[in-house]
């Protein structure tokens, strides 16, 4: 079964269009990686999906529920309030630049939204969070506070921030994309062990050896359309389309 | 002497009644001020906005007036004037730390309430444990800076007839022929704004466990 599955969403800023017929599936345990120039619309899509932007037409169905769809009058609708709300708590994602809270220590970084959301009693939040913190490899820094973490470590912190929630699916907006060189490796280690236990991804990235690596699909964007979309072979190596091929060549591979 | 003293300590009182009364309205007045400032319908935010900049446009002093004298006017009833006094005070004091709120308030970035929104916190949970924490340590020293004034500007209640501070040593000086009083006085508000620096800069360290 899709967990996601989005059909002609289209999406504008004022004149601009950002999305022109955008339409994919994700399955469950898949790994999808979005490529594609800037500009192109990737983070507009994953930020429609996670409800941050909405969207003039189309529809969004997440883990069996209608965020959002057009009816045959042409009018476009968005679920209840408290429906978006449950529907909101499958996606997790993962920003470029963390967005940590940096008042908050690390423990309650992760431990917030489960005790305020779930509602789940303080002493299990912290087990969770401390496990979570293991699996980072980060359980010496739980009562730090971001700004004494590196880069690296604040995008660990916060893919663990988003994994308390228990989401059915994890997005990230060019996770190492803000880090230094040296510090990608880690981050992208994370992201692979997540995918051999078979969570469900969909990331947007600029690392072409990694999306080769750990996805399942790749599609490839461009002038907010899905122009190219298989397997990993598929598209970053035998790409059929000139923009594709274009794109690759770009980086020397 | 100690008998001045006295007078003076008794006036001290009514002043700090005047500063505390004043911060207990307008501090959470002037939050309700800011949020109506940055309300996205523009007939409230204009309104609001509006009144922000009268309140920041004419001297405190005439506002004192207006608001112990224009119910007279109006209804032929006249207000209690340290109760006229508090009233023109608060809802000037809000108009100035609604501005410093917005400013803190609008400083939280953007990505912050994106990352509250995806982990699905209520508007009032981001507001009340995401973004206030934040804005309280912002605006600290903008926020001393205020209160420093205010401690000054209880000396305008005198202009309505209020015993505070330096209504008594200026009757105290006119008394004695001696401006010995009002010399007093000024130790006095020194004092008293010093403990406020102090106040706040023990805040200030106390925040500064985050950056
Ligand atoms: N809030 C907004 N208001 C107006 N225009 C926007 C807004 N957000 C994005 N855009 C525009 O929409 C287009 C797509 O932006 P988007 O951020 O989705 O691209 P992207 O593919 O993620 O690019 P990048 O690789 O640089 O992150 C861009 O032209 C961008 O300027
Ligand atoms: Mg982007």
């Amino acid at each position: 079964m899709s967990i996601i599955t989005v059909k002609q969403v289209k999406k504008k800023f004022s004149t601009l269009e950002v999305l022109k017929e955008i339409s994919f599936s994700l399955e469950e345990g898949e790994v999808l990686s979005i490529i594609g120039p800037s500009g192109s619309g990737k983070s507009t899509l994953l930020r429609c999906i996670t409800n941050l932007e909405t969207i003039d037409s189309g529809t969004i169905v997440i883990g069996g529920d209608t965020l959002v769809e057009t009816n045959n009058q042409g009018t476009t609708i968005y679920a209840d309030k408290a429906t978006i709300s449950r529907i909101r708590l499958r996606v997790g994602l993962v920003f470029q630049n963390f967005n940590l809270f940096p008042h908050f220590s690390v423990l309650r970084n992760i431990t917030e939204a489960p005790r305020h959301v779930l509602n789940t009693p303080k002493k299990e939040a912290t087990e969770q969070a401390y496990t979570l913190l293991e699996k980072m490899g980060l359980a010496d820094k739980a009562s730090a506070y971001p700004y004494q973490l590196s880069g690296g470590q604040q995008q660990r912190v916060s893919i663990a921030r988003a994994l308390a929630l228990h989401p059915q699916v994890l997005c990230f907006d060019e996770p190492t994309s803000a880090l230094d060189p040296e510090l990608t490796g880690e981050i992208l280690e994370v992201i692979k062990e997540l995918a051999n236990e078979q969570m469900t991804m969909m990331v947007v990235t600029h690392e072409m050896a990694f999306a080769r690596d750990i996805s399942d699909r790749v599609i490839f964007m461009d002038d907010g359309l899905i122009v190219e979309a298989g397997s990993p072979d598929q598209v970053l190596v035998n790409p059929k389309n000139e923009r594709t091929k274009r794109f690759l060549s770009r980086f020397g591979s | 002497m100690t008998k001045l003293l006295l007078l003076m300590l008794e006036g001290t009182f009514t002043s700090l009644r005047i500063f505390f009364l004043t911060l207990l309205f307008s501090l959470p007045l002037g939050l309700l001020v800011a949020k109506g400032r940055m309300s996205r319908h523009r007939i409230i935010s204009s309104l609001v906005n509006g009144y922000i900049m009268i309140m920041r446009g004419t001297p405190l002093i005439l506002q004192l007036i207006f608001v112990y004298f224009a119910p007279y006017y109006i209804l032929g009833a006249s207000t209690d004037r340290f109760t006229a006094v508090i009233i023109a005070y608060v809802i000037n004091y809000a108009a100035y730390f609604a501005e410093i709120y917005r400013g803190g308030i609008q400083s939280i970035p953007q990505g912050q309430l994106e990352a509250s929104s995806v982990l699905g916190f209520t508007k009032i949970h981001t507001f009340s444990h995401v973004v206030m924490p934040q804005v309280v340590k912002r605006i600290i020293p903008a926020m001393g800076n205020e209160v420093i004034t205010l401690v000054k500007d209880t000396a305008l209640a005198q202009t309505i007839g209020v015993a505070e501070l330096f209504r008594v040593a200026q009757n105290a000086a006119a008394r004695e022929f001696s401006t010995m009083p009002i010399f007093i006085a000024g130790v006095f508000y020194f004092v008293m704004n010093a403990i406020v620096s102090k106040s706040f800069d023990l805040i200030e360290r106390k925040l500064n466990y985050y950056r």
